[in-house]
């Protein structure tokens, strides 16, 4: 099923076939940019901004990349640091960037529904960089992409997820597009950092992170806010690593081939040992890294399709009327 | 000497039922009710309106309108919410004390009863602040306000955390017979919330609060009024876990009435979709389960009182990512729609709803109002319960247009509306 959409706000309204088309052209970036192949017309001439309310290096940092090897004309706001502090609004500030007439682009905002709020108000494409607690699209694009390279395929694993998930974006989008391609997806967390009703998403639920990743192919962990660590949701960072903390030991449940994965960055220390991330034989935490450069230009050339079909449509339109 | 006969009406008597018939109104109260094919006999001058078998009832008592005034006039005035509620068939509004200042002193209560004396065409009664600021730190001049005229103490949606200040400010109350009316939320657990929990905040990613916070509110109170005997009013009571002990508290005798929005008799969390804040309330609205439990209890009569909560919110209070967003949502002309969709569901019959929208909040706040019985005042609305049409808020007479019912399709209009013998809803500007 080709992807038609304007923007890539969530995993959530995805067809599983139209994610088989994006992780399809990104995986043939990823193979391409090993090779050191560009595809500076892909965006010729096109304008990509990036509107980031939260602080950020890698995110930007990989939709930058990916922007500008693509061709794009790459620009990078720090909003916190402009007109945020003016008390201007995000409608009114989404409505200034439009007026630029940009053709793309990657929010990040501390609030959930933030983007989709944009995304009504711009003409151009809008791209989720993760949004509040809700979703994190490219993410979970760039995890899949990782699973499938590693794993060979994306359905029927057994995919552990561990750590604050109550918080966590990241979580969401995979459960989400997990779920989607028919896996097992089990959710290990202290209860303080579970979601309510999270259960009804057709996941298995832990508190034992032994029993939880007993026999995984797949362990996801996530970052723990340092906000959150003292008393808070949890008693103590020792406490947390000794309990949900990876290591070889609570490693060894789940299966000898299972690969480690962290969207960063990471703690060590307190949700991963330091040898089990450095671990070339377990951790792919480079590889989703890599993949994430991939899975952007996927994104964003796909959508710059649409948009440029869009455009098309629309001036055929008024000549018509003219 | 001015004389209105109404004939050919469907009664709507929260006391009795439904019945045809007709009312005699002279000198702003109702002089007569005459039966199905009684004859009114000769009444010289008399103006003659034919309901043609449209529905008559007491008019509506909204307890907990936000009118803007003062603080933020472009939100909503005293004669835009006294235009709105006489279009829904609102004869009365309670008013909140939640403005900017909070109304908590005399003084500004007088000025409020001098803008909505010159400017509504509806009957406007204040309330006034429990506590100093609304802070829950110190306690008004209760007595000072009642003789100005608050006919109810409220915090509104803040709650007095301190638990011997409250029980002080119940204490105080109880000597000078003045209700208050508390917000049950447990503030602690509530903090930040602006969706319930589960599946659905989970899924939108949004900070919930558990349906328990309310019973535990509510379970506080209550030993609260057991300790002190006063009398109390909770605004909103929305979830099931919260019944119980509602029931237990007016089992044994306790001065205890309950009121609930009329949104979340008719919406339910899920409504809420893709972030729409028209949709953020408070509190938030809850599960099907609970709204279901919730309609029960309002027909059973455990739940006493329906209100529309009407707050105006401007666009740029609502154009912003839900958490940020103000909560609240506009409801005077939707009220009674609103309350027809329970009606039209087989939920609740009329006269069930006119005694929780008119008869029991007259009666909680001892107004002569909200009745049908001789010698009432002659506060009437004339509505067809069936006349289907499809909202559009652009023209709500609100000046803040912030409703959940924006494109919905509702059964039941207006066609008039009496104030004291006076039409009020075809009075222009």
């Amino acid at each position: 099923m080709p992807y038609r959409a304007m923007h890539l706000l969530g995993i959530e309204p995805l067809h599983p076939t139209e994610i088989t088309t994006l992780l399809d052209l990104a995986d043939r970036y990823a193979d391409e940019n090993r090779r050191g192949i560009a595809h500076r017309d892909v965006l010729e001439g096109m304008t990509q901004i990036n509107m980031f309310f939260e602080n950020s290096t890698r995110t930007q940092a990989s939709f930058e990349l990916a922007g500008k090897r693509l061709g794009a004309d790459v620009m990078s706001m720090a909003m916190q640091a402009s007109s945020i502090k003016k008390g201007e609004t995000l409608i009114d500030t989404a409505l200034t960037l439009n007026a630029m007439r940009p053709d793309i682009l990657v929010v990040r905002h501390p609030q959930s529904g933030a983007v989709d709020l944009l995304a009504q108000k711009v003409n151009c494409t809008v791209l989720n960089a993760g949004d509040g607690r809700h979703e994190h699209p490219t993410q979970a694009l760039l995890d899949a992409l990782t699973i499938r390279r590693e794993k060979g395929r994306l359905h029927r694993l057994t995919v552990a997820i561990c750590g604050d998930i109550a918080h966590s974006r990241v979580a969401r989008s995979n459960i989400m597009l997990l779920g989607k391609m028919e896996n097992r997806i089990r959710l290990i967390a202290p209860p303080t950092l579970m979601p309510s009703g999270i259960a009804d998403f057709g996941c298995e639920v832990f508190d034992d992170m032994e029993k939880g990743l007993e026999g995984a192919d797949v362990v996801m962990m996530l970052r723990l806010q340092k906000e959150r660590m003292d008393g808070g949701f949890i008693p103590s960072e020792r406490e947390y690593y000794h309990r949900y903390g990876l290591d070889a030991e609570k490693l060894s449940y789940a299966k000898d081939d299972a690969i480690v994965m962290h969207p960063g960055p990471m703690n060590r220390g307190v949700e991963i040992d330091g040898t089990i991330a450095d671990d070339i034989n377990r951790s792919v935490i480079q590889t989703q890294v890599e993949m994430g450069v991939a899975v952007r230009m996927a994104a964003m050339d796909l959508l710059a399709r649409n948009l440029r079909a869009k455009r098309g449509q629309e001036a055929a339109a008024r000549e018509v009327m003219a | 000497m001015t004389t209105i006969l109404f004939h050919n009406a469907r009664l709507i008597d929260p006391e009795g039922g439904e019945s045809v018939g007709g009312l005699i109104v002279q000198n702003g109260a109702i002089l007569r009710r005459l039966g199905p094919d009684e004859d009114a006999g000769d009444l010289p001058g008399a103006e003659r309106i034919d309901c043609r078998g449209l529905c008559l009832a007491p008019g509506i008592v909204d307890i907990g309108v936000k009118v803007s005034e003062p603080g933020e006039r472009h939100k909503e005035s005293f004669r835009s919410a006294g235009r709105a509620a006489a279009a829904g068939g609102v004869t009365t509004i309670v008013t909140r004390p939640d403005t900017t200042p909070a109304i908590d002193t005399p003084e500004v209560l007088e000025f409020v009863a001098r803008r909505a004396a010159l400017d509504s065409p509806v009957n406007v009664l204040p309330m006034a602040a429990l506590t100093k600021g609304r802070d829950g730190r110190e306690m008004t001049e209760i007595g000072f306000l009642k003789d100005a005229g608050a006919v109810a103490f409220t915090d509104c949606d803040r709650v007095v955390t301190d638990t011997k200040i409250f029980s002080r400010a119940l204490t105080y109350a109880r000597s000078l017979d003045a209700l208050v009316i508390a917000h049950i939320q447990e503030p602690g657990l509530s903090a930040g919330a602006c969706v319930t929990s589960g599946k659905f905040a989970s899924l939108r990613g949004l900070p919930g609060v558990s349906p328990m916070a309310e019973r535990m509110a509510l379970d506080r109170d209550i030993a609260l009024i057991e300790m002190t005997g006063a009398a109390y009013h909770a605004d909103q009571v929305t979830t099931a876990r919260a019944l119980p002990a509602l029931e237990r508290a007016k089992r044994n005798g306790l001065n205890i009435t309950a009121g609930v929005n009329i949104h979340h008799l008719t919406l339910n969390e899920l409504d809420v979709a893709e972030y729409r804040t028209f949709f953020k309330l408070k509190p938030p609205l809850r599960a099907e389960d609970d709204r279901l439990a919730v309609v029960e209890a309002v027909a059973s009569g455990l739940i006493d009182i329906i209100c529309s909560m009407h707050t105006p919110q401007d666009e740029e209070s609502k154009r912003l990512p839900f958490e940020e967003a103000a909560s609240g949502a506009v409801g005077l002309e939707t009220l009674l729609p609103a309350a027809l969709r329970l009606y039209h569901a087989g939920q609740m019959d009329l006269v069930q709803l006119f005694r929780a929208m008119s008869f029991n909040p007259a009666q909680r706040l001892g107004l002569a109002c909200g009745t049908l019985r001789v010698g009432a005042p002659a506060d009437l609305v004339l509505f067809d319960p069936d006349a289907p049409f499809l909202l559009d808020r652009s023209t709500l007479k609100s000046k803040s247009r912030n409703t959940p019912f924006d494109g919905a399709r509702l059964q039941g209009r207006v066609r008039g509306t009496w104030v004291a013998g006076n039409r009020v809803d075809e009075v222009t500007t």
